[in-house]
């Protein structure tokens, strides 16, 4: 299984498409590891910094309607070869959200107002998330600051991050 | 209690309800292209898994970067023309076959009612203008669709649009898209099926209803549907006919997949034709959308018409019908890109690229490059298209460009102005 722990990066808008996490003109790679420079290239956000701001993090924390556009897989790759497994948000576009639990990682829904609650408290500083899938909750920590949020997941998508993907799965079941 | 069109398709069906209201359904057909196929096809091979479930249900083109512009993209044409081959997928389109995915595959009769079709691509949605499921999905869902026929759903939830009276003269399928979307906003059908119906839908070419259905992922649904009726029959017979006695036998089987009367819906949305005019999209969202006259006189550097929104030929003879005699103007370039081969041929056949020629157009082949800035037609940073596409997102014809998208009827008016302007057609 793969792990959803470590250094939170805040993207602090909503909509954010899947050109905006790997440009078309990325399309043309056929290895996922050919994508890792590329992760969120054209994202222009105040504050976000694409050159310093990817490498030291495991955990993206958006808004809503969160991977919007293109059905490419290749927006949880650009991820997933950065190292970062887990997208927290007030919502997702269909296809992103489901090609982030087929690839074993987690694309983690939490309502509006607790979405707001952490960039209220977190944004801006050095924050860690700590993932205990057991008990579905996340501890959010910056400094003396600590926060418990409980969350959940379909039972299939809980079956599909411990089968490590859909492919797993279906191999197996059908 | 009855049932939408897209819970008839789910119920005939299904394969498994593992957990709660996912559900794996059975394939009809999976549609693959290059640029999401090939990594499945590596996984599966390194797999030890490199199998199809069933070369017939499986039809491939490489439509997104055609013909290849480098050693990157000639690869991924490679990879499957050397699968189609390997498994013996007998539709393949290849160069000089080959068009944009959801034009192409509709034309060869791929598309039937009640089919549940699925591709690497988010505008499979176009499908459900023959009253199909037929959703886009990520590389993993296409891979387990080759080996094993199937996919995993929620069971769908359905927004059903109704747009009723008559359109004003000048004002097209993509205008009702983009008024919808604009209504909906850029999730607002997430998860959820758009049914389209009503008199404008009844009244709609089967190009018309594939521009509807194609642009309700930009609303976030998972598919648009329209109900099978004549038309549908008309579009299809030549595939067909040696199937039933007759058109009407036809119709009977495809209505087996219209919705009930008593079908519950998420929302019901009702829309009077009357008050649409054409529509054109101002930010980096397509929710973002206004009437054209609201942006009358915004300079534009290239105009394009093609695209699986609007490449067919319908599209081709509104932009002919208003380019004709007429060239385009000295401050911009404008490129038409017929979707298929087929469509290319009759547009020859009826004059329509000669008038795009004389005006000034840059005719190229068949592809989805420009619209995705791939290939084709690529902005500079800075520069502005007014486009028949389905995106309009920050960079996506090209990094630091900008996109208003429109009806072919509103680009081919503004190639002639040089700025956006209302067509000629539309006397509102």
């Amino acid at each position: 299984m793969k792990q959803f722990n470590g250094k939170v990066l805040f993207l602090d808008r909503s909509d954010i498409n899947t050109d905006e996490i790997i440009p078309a003109r990325y399309l043309t790679e056929i290895s996922k590891e050919a994508l890792k420079p590329y992760l969120l290239e054209d994202l222009e956000l105040q504050g976000f910094d694409v050159k310093k701001d990817i490498e030291p993090a495991q955990v993206v924390i958006s808004r809503a309607n969160f991977g919007c556009g293109s059905s490419r897989e290749h927006a949880p790759w650009a991820f997933e070869v950065n190292d970062i497994n887990l997208v927290i948000g007030e919502s997702f576009a269909r296809i992103f959200k489901q090609n982030m639990f087929n690839c074993g990682m987690m694309a983690v829904e939490l309502a509006p107002e607790t979405i707001d609650e952490i960039f209220s408290t977190f944004k801006g500083k050095e924050t860690t998330l700590e993932t205990d899938l057991a008990s579905g909750t996340f501890t959010l920590s910056s400094g003396s600051v600590k926060k418990e949020i409980p969350f959940s997941i379909s039972g299939f998508d809980r079956a599909l991050v411990e089968a490590e993907g859909w492919v797993g799965y279906a191999d197996k079941h059908y | 209690m009855g049932k939408t069109i897209a819970e008839k398709i789910f119920d005939s069906h299904r394969v498994d309800n593992p957990f709660g209201d996912i559900h794996v359904i059975r394939l009809d057909a999976v549609f693959c292209h290059e640029i999401t196929t090939p990594v499945a096809i590596n996984d599966l091979v390194s797999r030890g898994m490199d199998r199809v479930f069933d070369p017939k249900k499986i039809k491939a083109v490489i439509d997104h970067v055609t013909p290849a512009k480098d050693s990157k993209t000639a690869l991924q044409g490679k990879i499957l023309r050397d699968w189609a081959r390997r498994h013996d997928i007998i539709d393949f389109f290849d160069i000089g076959k080959n068009g944009v995915c959801h034009a192409i595959f509709p034309e060869k009769g791929f598309v039937r009612p009640g089919y549940t079709i699925i591709m690497g691509d988010s505008h499979t949605c176009t499908h459900g203008a023959f009253g199909a499921f037929a959703a886009g999905v990520g590389t993993t869902d296409l891979e387990v669709g080759i080996l094993k026929g199937v996919c995993a759903f929620h069971y769908p939830k359905s927004i059903k649009v109704v747009v009723d009276g008559e359109l004003p003269k000048g004002v097209f399928a993509k205008d009702v898209i983009l008024a919808i979307i604009g209504r909906l906003g850029v999730n607002g059908a997430t998860n959820k099926v758009i049914e389209f119906e009503g008199s404008v839908v009844d009244s709609m070419s089967m190009e018309a209803r594939m521009t509807l259905c194609n642009m309700a992922i930009e609303a976030g649904g998972t598919c648009g549907i329209c109900a099978p009726d004549m038309t549908t029959v008309d579009y299809l017979w030549d595939f067909i006919k040696d199937d039933y006695k007759d058109k009407d036998s036809a119709l009977a089987d495809f209505r087996t997949y219209t919705a009930d009367a008593d079908a519950e819906y998420d929302q019901v949305i009702r829309m009077n034709a009357a008050e649409l005019s054409p529509m054109v999209t101002f930010g980096y969202k397509p929710d973002q959308v206004k009437p054209v006259k609201d942006m009358e006189g915004t300079a534009v550097h290239q105009v394009y018409i093609g695209s699986c929104t609007n490449g067919r030929l319908e599209d081709l003879r509104i932009a002919a019908e208003i380019l004709k005699g007429k060239t385009i103007s000295p401050e911009l370039r404008a490129i038409v890109s017929p979707a298929t081969p087929d469509i290319f041929k009759k547009a020859l056949d009826e004059g329509i690229i000669k008038i795009f020629m004389d005006a000034g157009f840059c005719v190229t082949n068949p592809t989805c490059g420009a619209c995705l800035g791939m290939s084709n037609g690529v902005l500079a940073e800075g520069e502005v298209c007014a486009s028949t596409t389905n995106r309009n997102f920050n960079g996506r014809m090209g990094k630091g460009g900008m996109v208003h998208l429109m009806s072919p009827a509103t680009a081919a008016e503004t190639a002639v102005a040089g700025v956006i302007k209302n067509s000629s057609m539309y006397k509102g």
